[in-house]
């Protein structure tokens, strides 16, 4: 299986590659158009603030390559919001994927949200042996709602898509690669769909 | 429901921890990296590796191990300890960190925050504190407790998240190493005045002290070294009893 991880200079990718490596596999990193085209599964990361790593996608001219993949896709964070159709960090438009946008917590909560919370609702093969309640980890200040593509929600000020999918697209707003057993079920199950 | 994070900090040196350590079941105790996993098997819910190296060859060193332990571990860990520049903090994470911690170079560089946010994200910038109570101000201190500053802790944990910081790792000087419980009523002025997570650290004797800095203390995470270290408390049995109190854990 050929696996590609879009390198765009947003994120902590070497975190996903080792995860991979863990589960036996080797990822490529990758910002190549035809490479990410011919990958069996793309995972696509992000890290760090929306606009730049928006810009720095558009730089490259993948935002137009990967709306367009036929495989499965694995956005994962930011890689999630940037899948969405806009994002409230630095007024964002994203790639549009899915349809609903990114919004940020209030300050009734701390902000960012860090560490482990549930997920709940599971709605894909891509939690299959996942439990509901299972934990799972993350960091994030701005979040998508729920909306008819979400496939898992947590609860923080309110709940809200902890995952979505639409076709062959998926995202997460938690990190597998730093969830422990739970996350490691989720990126073989990724692998398996 | 967001959970409480119990954290273990490893102290290294040379790229190998420091602390005497109570791991029976380890084949070699002073790898930092089969320690963390050990960690990560029992619960821990992230980890701390706070170098202490002064050789001219810490860098190398700390890159290396931080690239080990990515490699293995499947849980977020924290690096700190003498990181002074956006080039420091962009090798550590390009070897795979997920966040790295800032003390002194912060309080003597305030605007290293700022590029730092800019450049990585607020979610990968811890800012450590460290302070003691001086005629009733609680005032920082720099290189490990040891230098005092005229910076009062409450104005300068606002600055630090003012600046962007996405966490405040705050150490008691005069909790740490009593084994006497956490600086809880500080604790939950901190966490009630900024609107970012608090990791208490400093003071942990007992179960009970976890509960009450999460209780009293409003404290969002709890950092600790030698209870766990020495094997005081399993962390498992740790996050059980918390657990019973209903405090949110992963368990």
């Amino acid at each position: 299986m050929k696996l590609v991880i879009v390198n765009y200079g947003a994120g902590n990718i070497q975190s996903i590659k080792f995860a991979f490596k863990r589960l036996g596999y080797d990822a490529v990193l990758s910002d190549k158009a035809g490479e990410i085209q011919n990958a069996d599964r793309v995972i696509f990361p992000g890290v760090g603030e929306a606009s730049s790593a928006m810009n720095k996608l558009m730089a490259s001219g993948l935002d137009q390559i990967i709306p367009n993949l036929k495989q499965p896709v694995l956005g994962i964070c930011l890689g999630m919001q940037l899948m969405c159709h806009s994002t409230e960090e630095g007024n964002t438009l994203g790639m549009g994927i899915f349809n609903t946008d990114v919004i940020k917590f209030s300050k009734k909560v701390k902000v960012p949200q860090i560490g482990w919370n549930q997920i709940t609702n599971l709605k894909s093969n891509l939690f299959k042996d996942v439990k509901e309640n299972d934990h799972i980890y993350l960091v994030h200040s701005y979040y998508a709602p729920i909306c008819s593509e979400t496939i898992a929600i947590s609860n923080y000020e309110m709940p809200y898509s902890s995952a979505l999918q639409k076709n062959n697209f998926y995202g997460v707003q938690f990190h597998p690669e730093k969830s422990s057993k739970v996350g490691a079920r989720i990126l073989r199950n990724f692998l398996e769909l | 429901m967001l959970t409480k994070r119990i954290i273990p900090c490893l102290d290294i040196k040379d790229g190998r921890t420091v602390k005497g350590i109570n791991f029976l079941d380890l084949r070699d105790a002073g790898d930092p990296v089969e320690l963390a996993e050990a960690y990560a098997n029992e619960g821990a819910d992230e980890l701390v590796f706070l170098d202490i190296s002064a050789t001219e060859e810490r860098r190398k060193t700390l890159a290396n191990l931080v690239k080990r332990v990515a490699e293995k571990v499947n849980i977020p860990f924290t690096v700190g300890g003498g990181i002074s520049s956006v080039e420091d903090v962009d090798i550590l994470l390009h070897n795979g960190a997920d966040k790295v911690s800032i003390n002194s170079s912060a309080v003597k560089n305030p605007d290293l925050i700022n590029e730092l946010v800019a450049k990585f994200g607020s979610q990968c910038i811890v800012v450590a504190i460290d302070a003691k109570r001086i005629d009733g101000m609680w005032k920082v201190h720099l290189v490990g407790g040891k230098v005092p500053t005229d910076l009062e802790l409450f104005q300068w944990a606002k600055e630090v998240e003012e600046r962007g910081a996405g966490e405040i790792l705050f150490t008691s000087m005069d909790h740490d190493g009593t084994k006497n419980g956490f600086a809880n009523e500080t604790l939950a002025r901190l966490s009630t005045e900024l609107n970012i997570p608090i990791i208490a650290s400093g003071g942990a004797g007992n179960m009970e002290h976890f509960i009450d800095t999460f209780n009293e203390g409003k404290a969002d995470a709890a950092l600790a070294a030698s209870v766990f270290h020495f094997k005081e408390m399993e962390i498992r049995d740790l996050k059980k009893k918390l657990q019973d109190h209903g405090i949110p854990v992963r368990l």
